[in-house]
């Protein structure tokens, strides 16, 4: 489309005193903030205090984790990118294709789709913490996936297993419709679609179980 | 285009907490402003670099935005609400059973966790040239790529057009006009009550917006009136997919009975002009009658009166006439 890429800052209806203040209060010292400001002197001018407090402690997995997040920032992009935990896939960052599918308080949202500073004092989970953090032991869901094989190459697969996590937890006893319902905000590019519902459905299996 | 990019664009993120608050901010910010509700949509203006807002005000925050509560006999949505929980509110499944249909055909799981009544609203169009950034009309610059001799314009409108041939593409604003709901708009001067169809708005009143909406203004709440509770009701969106998709066409109708006659009915459809139409000819030539098949077939030649198809889109005006008449049909 010819869009002009820029990084980092607006460029739209700025004073150059907010466009430089913006700047710093967002730490956006990417190397064409640089050439911006090569030779200012502003370049060592205090940092300027913003509404938003960017050191902020985040739940996820049960854990209080500190982590400086900037304004703009996505969930998805500092569970991948600070907190490491790159189980939670970017695959279209356009809330389409359900790979970053996170729980938020228990409930399945787009990670690639909100930000950090919108989840403060929420609870966070992604397929890390899945698993029973003393014994190791896997979820209902893994378990199902494990024993029948779900995906080709797997992609998909932890925003599937956490989106399948929400529908056991809400229904644990779905037909294959609903299960299919409750499954369609995530895509799987392999068209695996038959094996993933088996999947739910045993794991709803296991849950009932349990 | 859907690009991966590193980052959005930098923007100064505001969490009010009340609704004074947020409309104080936007008064301050006024154009540079965006209001953030679910997000889902305003994330993917920002990665794309179309829309650079300065400030995004981020409603999160504000309790008295969300919840759904009994108001006058009929119920109140606040503009926060999710899709989820208007979808399995049960008030809203027993009486305006069609408020959650409508809510339960918006897109997936996880965006009607996080969707909300007032974004659902208040979206913009997905017309892909406008959305790509290209200069047209609607976005402030002076032609229609849309209507252009080699466009695809198979999903675009086929009447109301005026220079903009966009449609909007909210799946409840139909629901929502055929049970006659109201739109409180507020800003600094205080709230605004609108009539559902009356809130959405067309390129010839303002082709750069969707909605009466100015930058300084709110939605905070949706009223839905006790008057059509339990009403029959007709829903159905057409779309391409037979998961989740936007609409091709939609309907939706709500027909007060008495024995087996349509005493009044509201008719709304979306998908075939830049704001859902509602069809006022039609409610009042199907008043007084069974819903019978001659009926019905009247109702649908009427909707279509005027329709007027675009390089690829004349499939939209049989489809149109076939909902209106299985809507009216529906009652008999």
């Amino acid at each position: 489309m010819g869009q002009e890429e820029t990084v980092g800052v607006s460029e739209h209806s700025f004073t150059r005193r907010t466009f430089i203040k913006g700047v710093i209060a967002t730490g956006a010292t990417t190397s064409s903030a640089g050439y911006l400001f090569r030779g200012s002197s502003l370049l060592g001018a205090a940092t300027y205090q913003t509404a938003t407090e960017r050191l902020i402690t985040l739940t996820v997995n049960g854990q209080a984790r500190r982590v400086d997040v900037l304004p703009h920032e996505t969930l998805a992009m500092t569970l991948r990118y600070k907190l490491g935990l790159t189980g939670t896939k970017l695959g279209c960052d356009r809330a389409e294709c359900g790979a970053c599918t996170v729980l938020i308080d228990g409930v399945n949202q787009y990670g690639c789709s909100m930000l950090t500073h919108q989840v403060r004092g929420r609870s966070v989970t992604t397929i890390e913490g899945l698993e029973n953090p003393d014994t190791g032991e896997l979820s209902v869901v893994q378990k199902a996936v494990m024993e029948e094989g779900g995906f080709q190459c797997a992609f998909c697969a932890p925003g599937f297993i956490m989106s399948m996590e929400a529908l056991i937890a809400e229904n644990p006893n779905p037909t294959r419709e609903e299960a299919a319902h409750a499954l369609s905000g995530n895509l799987c590019r392999c068209a695996d679609y038959h094996k993933i519902l088996n999947c739910a459905m045993r794991a709803a299996e296991l849950a009932r179980a349990v | 285009m859907a690009k991966i990019r590193d980052m959005i664009p930098a923007f100064e993120l505001l969490q009010p907490t009340t609704i004074e608050a947020a409309i104080d901010l936007l008064d301050e910010h006024r154009s540079g402003a965006w209001v953030l509700a679910g997000g889902l949509d305003s994330f993917d203006w920002f990665k794309d670099r179309i829309k650079r807002p300065s400030a995004v005000i981020d409603l999160g925050g504000i309790p008295e935005l969300t919840g759904i509560r009994d108001a006058e006999g009929g119920l109140e949505i606040g503009a926060m609400t999710t899709l989820t929980s208007i979808v399995r509110h049960p008030r809203i499944r027993s009486e305006y059973s069609i408020v959650a249909d409508a809510a339960e055909h918006v897109a997936t799981p996880q965006i009607r966790n996080q969707g909300t009544m007032g974004g659902n609203l208040a979206q913009d169009t997905r017309c892909w040239y406008y959305r790509s950034g290209w200069p047209c009309y609607r976005a402030g610059g002076n032609t229609c790529y849309a209507s252009a001799p080699q466009a695809m314009n198979r999903e675009h409108c086929i009447m109301g057009r005026s220079r903009c041939v966009a449609v909007n593409p909210s799946d409840t604003a139909p629901a929502l006009i055929a049970v006659d709901a109201k739109m409180i708009v507020e800003n600094t001067s205080g709230p605004k009550v609108y009539d559902a169809e009356d809130f959405f708005i067309g390129p010839s009143i303002d082709i750069t917006r969707m909605t009466v909406m100015k930058p300084r203004d709110l939605l905070t709440r949706v009223h839905i009136p006790a008057a059509w509770a339990n009403a029959e009701f007709y829903y159905e969106k057409v779309r391409d997919r037979g998961s989740w998709d936007f609409q091709l066409v939609s309907i939706a109708a709500a027909f007060r009975m008495s024995g087996g006659t349509i005493e009044e009915a509201r008719i709304a459809v979306n998908g075939v002009a830049p704001y859902p139409v509602r069809l006022d000819a039609v409610e009042r030539l199907v008043a007084g009658t069974s819903g019978d098949e001659a009926t019905a077939n009247r109702a649908g030649d009427l909707a279509i009166a005027g329709a007027r198809a675009l390089r690829h889109n004349d499939y939209k005006i049989p489809m149109m006439r076939n909902l209106v008449r299985r809507a009216v049909g529906s009652v008999a």
